[in-house]
């Protein structure tokens, strides 16, 4: 059984969003890095780049697999997690510390169309 | 998150393993028509005992067809790309089954039996209903007999530095020490034919057992006992793609014959055989593309599909198979490309999803391979 987060927002694309002030900081839920296995490399955007909510921003890869990064939110990438590019391996260990990317959202209303933890814990069947 | 590559459903087959594969909750995902293990404890570990001790696989889904008769040997020549004339009992032989056009039906192995007359061929699981209706067509007006026995024969390949002592130690077979790589012998098993191959699609020394599905349960049991890690055929891919081997379907397929895939030392020009006349065409130089290895200059992975650019950003081909190499720590792919850019050392470029990563063509075996000769 996965471990989900209470004070996060989620995505149904397995991404979780923690909200500080106008920043969303954006990284993968634990039940998708287990479903994807020893992840060996993160594409992530760089600082400036501009995403949209429903957006490929990136992607996990797995020694068999790949699976995008999807934008909960829209807005400016104004930090990347560079620690992953020698330590992917992070987003195994702990899907909640290893955050991907921060963004300065355009609009925080997206928000409201994400899950609570409880609507999250429903989706995925635990 | 969305998974990019989502297999088909379609009404799947199991092995005569399939329950023993559930009993150690492995990853299950439809190929080739069966059900199989993807992995059970990660494909990491899984590629690294293979590498470094060794490993077993379940591969009863591969076909196993019977040829016999007074003119089983003509008749194999025929559609077979390698030479089998004087090739003794005992031995096996790799090569490729083509189109007239050149494009390759399948590749597979040849077994000459110790019995005269005798051979087994050994296909690949998602071809078995059409390599046995093509060798059946081919078949008309030579004197032999076709048996398939896909269904009545299981397969585990037993993989890895340890093998030989794993065969003999585990199962008792001595004669295990005595096969050289590519040679088979015949024991028994429960009183039933058991043939020990020393074959395997890895790159490491290793052995291949066929027998009835029954014993090939036993036989798994005891191997699991005995310690032996299971592997499941996420990292029979990464295992055969380091050591160069091609997979039907990404490097071999009807519109890639093996002059294209780079196999041609496969096939034997001094005789007959479906597809020569094309072959030959190309390996004069008529062929568009060529399977090339490419390495590239960072971390990120070259997928299957993915595009292949000269530094210019001209489109000049695209990858077939392609991974961060566990046992090389290099991002590392097949890619069929136009043959003016197939020489080794040639700059070329994978696009991966929106980012273009530069590289240049290496060698296909990217891994030394360790075979017992």
């Amino acid at each position: 059984m996965s471990k989900i987060l209470e004070g996060l927002k989620y995505s149904e694309s397995h991404e979780w969003v923690k909200v500080e002030g106008n920043i969303a900081v954006i990284g993968v839920s634990d039940f998708a890095q287990a479903e994807m296995g020893d992840i060996t490399y993160v594409d992530m955007p760089d600082v400036d780049d501009a995403v949209e909510a429903g957006e490929e921003f990136g992607a996990l890869e797995s020694v068999k697999a790949s699976s995008e990064l999807i934008s909960p939110v829209s807005g400016t990438v104004v930090e990347v997690n560079e620690a992953l590019e020698d330590a992917p391996e992070m987003v195994n260990e702990d899907a909640y510390g290893a955050w991907i990317i921060k963004v300065e959202m355009a609009d925080a209303s997206e928000l409201d169309a994400l899950m609570d933890a409880a609507a999250y814990k429903a989706q995925i069947g635990e | 998150m969305s998974e990019v590559n989502v297999a088909p459903q379609e009404s799947l087959q199991q092995t005569c393993l399939y329950s023993a594969h559930v009993a150690l909750q492995a990853k299950m995902s439809p190929f080739a028509g069966f059900m199989m293990p993807i992995q059970y404890n990660g494909i990491t570990q899984e590629h690294l005992a293979v590498r470094q001790k060794v490993g077993m696989f379940d591969v009863s889904h591969m076909g196993e067809i019977f040829v016999k008769g007074p003119e089983a040997e003509a008749f194999i020549n025929h559609i077979f790309t390698n030479e089998i004339r004087g090739f003794e009992p005992g031995k096996v032989l790799y090569g490729m089954m083509c189109y007239p056009n050149g494009g390759t039906v399948d590749d597979l192995l040849v077994y000459r039996e110790y019995l005269a007359n005798h051979f087994l061929l050994v296909v690949n699981a998602a071809n078995i209903a059409k390599d046995f209706a093509w060798i059946q067509e081919q078949a008309q007006g030579f004197d032999c007999k076709l048996d398939n026995a896909s269904d009545r024969i299981g397969q585990i390949a037993v993989q890895g530095p340890e093998a030989e002592k794993t065969i003999i130690e585990v199962l008792g077979y001595k004669e295990a020490a005595d096969l050289a790589f590519y040679t088979f012998c015949d024991v028994e098993y429960n009183g039933e034919r058991l043939i020990l191959s020393r074959t395997g699609y890895t790159g490491e020394d290793g052995f291949e057992l066929y027998t009835t599905p029954e014993n090939i349960v036993e036989i798994w049991d005891k191997l699991l006992k005995a310690g032996v890690q299971p592997c499941g055929l996420g990292c029979r891919d990464t295992l055969r793609f380091e050591a160069g081997l091609p997979l039907y379907g990404d490097e071999l397929s009807p519109e890639i014959s093996p002059v294209m895939a780079g196999l041609g030392m496969f096939c034997k020009y001094d005789k007959d055989f479906i597809g020569k006349e094309a072959l030959l065409d190309q390996k004069a130089g008529n062929l568009a593309r060529k399977l090339v290895g490419i390495e590239i200059e960072d971390k990120a992975i070259p997928r299957a599909g993915y595009p292949v650019e000269t530094p210019e950003g001209e489109e000049v081909g695209v990858v077939t198979t392609g991974y961060h190499s566990i046992s090389l720590d290099k991002s590392i792919c097949f890619a069929l490309v136009d043959k003016a850019y197939a020489a080794l050392d040639t700059p070329l470029c994978i696009r991966i999803r929106k980012k273009v990563f530069p590289g240049k063509v290496v060698k296909k075996r990217f891994y030394q391979t360790n075979y017992k000769k």
